[in-house]
């Protein structure tokens, strides 16, 4: 793909133990069929893994998996990993079976946002593309 | 009354013997009006296509059940998945769950259990526990099966690659109770295959999983002659974003390679094609559903006796164990995830299921309370005991929808297993993805299905509500992970260690070579070598699997 029309570079991550895949890749190929690269990960990767991949590849933005239950661990794993890549301004995205209660502490540990069963996929996508701009002008602006 | 000769034979043989072995569970089955519910009711005409395609129930090809009064004589077993946290807590749920009326228990792992690591392994933080009991060493699994007599009930253990481990670990607990593993009912779920496809527990490569389970296949055929040693699951392929059809077809063409693995090694296949069951997905859309099990039943018979010359009858059995699609419940409006379990339940009964597990109405949001699960289990219970479908066999069949998307789905599913034979086998097209990429393709489809409103999803795509209140969810005790860490430490440092690291070292020479490995591995775990150490042996000698990607 042409870089001009490229939206942004994705990595899709699925850190833990779990293999319920369903969703990391109906969200990778939505994800690719609205304009963006994206890489997966394949399942079982650690925080570290994940991270070093994202600096790696240079992405916009970093969305993660989860469907164990393990997100409270697993979610700001992955952030102080990046964060000690030096890739701490990257926005990360998470999704999976979370409860309620759970989702504002995520995001006050720094996860952009937060995605459970049933939302809309043109909704995560909104979120993809508006994770990419703020991402895309902070990074211009330091340059 | 039907005086066709086959009916007449039918009756006089296999209903015959059954009924004296075992009588129907009440001495008249009657509908709500007062008159007599058929055990089978038949067409006024029995002709050669009914005979071939539809027959009687308990007889070639078993379209219409694998017994002959089905659940006149015996309901299904109800069998609710559960597990988490500790051993011990997963034990008070087992018990709560026995006085509430099920009838089977259904062991579930940690995914670090079920992928071969220790509790205190780097790999392991924040999954302990969490989706299903932590295993380390035969203490917890002692902890597990605390006061539930292992000879009074079947256990069902949904774990794979460490399938000869979990296995030793519960004879090894029987031991001590006194009982022989002759005794033991039950079945592991032994099902590498589609690990690689959709479930991701694998550890090993494909050729040296097969091995291992041909050696629990060979042993347990001796020594635990009344245990299920494997049960193929399309459950989670299906789960994974297949069709109807691609669940079958797909798990029937890992059964094969099963089959074939089997009769490689030496094994009769009436030995032990009888102890090989099956795991479905009961989806939503009804009528399809039961269509499903009834094609695949006629034609796992006729594989069975055409491709594999399987004599038994008891071999020609397609006996499955059902749960209710997990991927249809919504986040959305939890209580309608009770009515969706109820009709797909039903669906599982009118498909002459051996055992079903009903999902809870929380399960889209976390693990379910117990008040869900208690729901779950009673509307199984409702089926069985009220709705009155249990009083005749396959009520269903001679229906025109029915029997034609019966044929249909046989053929399809037949059609779909020509392929993939005709490309090479299971393996090869796991190995080369193909597999993987047919259900990514149904998947996405299905998806965009929702997405533009083709599908309809009630609370999530239609009749939404923009007020929802959240429900209370399951909370895991957050000090799992190091309580069981702290217990394990604790063992590690009291066993004799000369003695693991000796029964480890004749593990390893056994896996090097051709011996059977379960009185090793059953060596090891009695000394409390753990589940880490046991499976770094296997690791050492067979490596581990790579997922191919699709990306």
């Amino acid at each position: 793909m042409d870089i001009q029309q490229c939206r942004g570079r994705i990595l899709i991550g699925k850190p833990g133990l779990d293999g319920h895949d369903r969703g990391a890749k109906i969200i990778a190929r939505s994800l690719r069929d609205d304009g963006f690269e994206v890489i997966y990960t394949g399942i079982r990767r650690t925080p570290e893994e994940i991270a070093l991949t994202a600096i790696q590849e240079d992405v916009d933005v970093v969305g993660l998996s989860v469907l164990s239950g393990a997100h409270n661990e697993l979610f700001p794993e992955v952030l102080k990993a990046l964060h000690q890549a030096k890739g701490g301004d990257i926005p990360v995205i998470g999704g999976g079976i979370i409860p309620e209660e759970d989702i504002q502490h995520l995001k006050e540990l720094g996860m952009y946002e937060i995605f459970t069963s049933g939302t809309p996929v043109q909704t995560i996508l909104n979120t993809f593309r508006e994770a990419t701009e703020k991402y895309r002008q902070r990074k211009h602006k330091i340059i | 009354m039907n005086k066709h000769p086959a009916f007449v034979e039918w009756k006089e043989t296999v209903l015959k013997k059954t009924l004296e072995r075992f009588p129907e569970r009440q001495k008249e089955f009657k509908t709500d009006s007062g008159f007599p519910a058929e055990r089978l009711a038949l067409p006024e005409e029995i002709d050669d296509k009914y005979l071939l395609k539809i027959g009687f129930p308990g007889q070639y090809p078993f379209t219409r059940g694998v017994q002959p009064t089905m659940y006149r004589g015996r309901l299904w077993t109800m069998r609710q998945y559960a597990g988490f946290s500790s051993a011990e807590e997963s034990n008070k749920r087992y018990r709560y769950l026995l006085e509430q009326g099920t009838t089977g228990l259904s062991v579930a792992f940690d995914l670090p259990t079920q992928i071969g690591y220790d509790s205190d392994h780097k790999i392991s933080r924040g999954e302990v526990g969490r989706v299903g009991a932590a295993i380390d060493t035969f203490a917890d699994m002692e902890a597990l099966f605390n006061g539930i007599p292992l000879d009074k009930v079947s256990t069902s253990m949904t774990i794979n690659s460490p399938t000869a481990i979990l296995l030793a670990m519960y004879v090894v607990v029987a031991e001590r109770q006194g009982i022989k593993p002759a005794q033991l009912a039950g079945t592991v779920q032994n099902d590498i295959l589609k690990e690689y496809i959709a479930r991701g527990t694998y550890i090993f490569p494909p050729h040296p999983s097969i091995r291992l389970m041909t050696d629990i296949i060979e042993w347990c055929s001796r020594e635990m002659p009344q245990f299920n040693t494997i049960s193929v699951s399309g459950y989670h392929i299906r789960e994974a974003g297949s069709t109807a059809v691609q669940e079958i077809a797909f798990t029937f063409a890992n059964a094969c390679t099963y089959v074939e693995a089997a009769i490689c090694a030496g094994l009769d296949v009436d030995v032990f094609a009888p102890r090989m069951t099956f795991f479905f997905n009961a989806s939503s859309d009804f009528l399809e559903e039961i269509a499903k099990f009834r094609a695949a039943r006629r034609l796992w018979a006729r594989l069975m006796k055409e491709r594999f010359k399987a004599k038994d009858p008891a071999s020609l059995k397609l006996r499955f164990h059902t749960q209710t699609a997990g991927y249809t419940l919504t986040a959305q409006q939890v209580d309608n995830n009770i009515v969706r379990v109820t009709l797909q339940a039903l669906a599982a009964v009118l498909g002459g299921t051996q055992s079903l597990h009903t999902n809870s109405r929380d399960e889209a949001l976390t693990l379910p309370l117990e008040d869900s699960v208690r729901t779950a289990l009673r509307t199984q219970q409702i089926i069985a005991y009220e709705s009155g479908v249990c009083n005749t066999v396959d009520p269903l069949a001679g229906s025109y929808y029915i029997e034609n998307l019966t044929d249909r789905m046989e053929q399809e599913i037949s059609a779909l297993i020509d392929r993939i034979d005709a490309a090479g086998g299971m393996i090869a097209a796991i190995e080369s993805g193909s597999v993987q990429r047919q259900i990514e393709e149904s998947s996405y489809t299905y998806q965009q299905q929702i997405e533009n409103g083709e599908r309809i999803v009630i609370g999530q795509n239609k009749f939404q509500e923009t007020k929802e209140v959240s429900p209370p969810v399951f909370q895991i005790n957050k000090f799992i992970e190091e309580n069981q860490v702290m217990k394990l430490l604790k063992i590690r440092a009291e066993r004799d260690n000369q003695k693991v690291r000796k029964s480890l070292a004749h593990l390893e020479e056994a896996v090097r070579g051709k011996e059977n490995v379960m009185p090793h591995v059953i060596e090891a775990v009695r000394c409390y070598a753990t589940l880490g150490e046991i499976c770094d042996v296997l690791r050492k000698v067979f490596g581990v699997y790579e997922e191919t990607k699709g990306y």
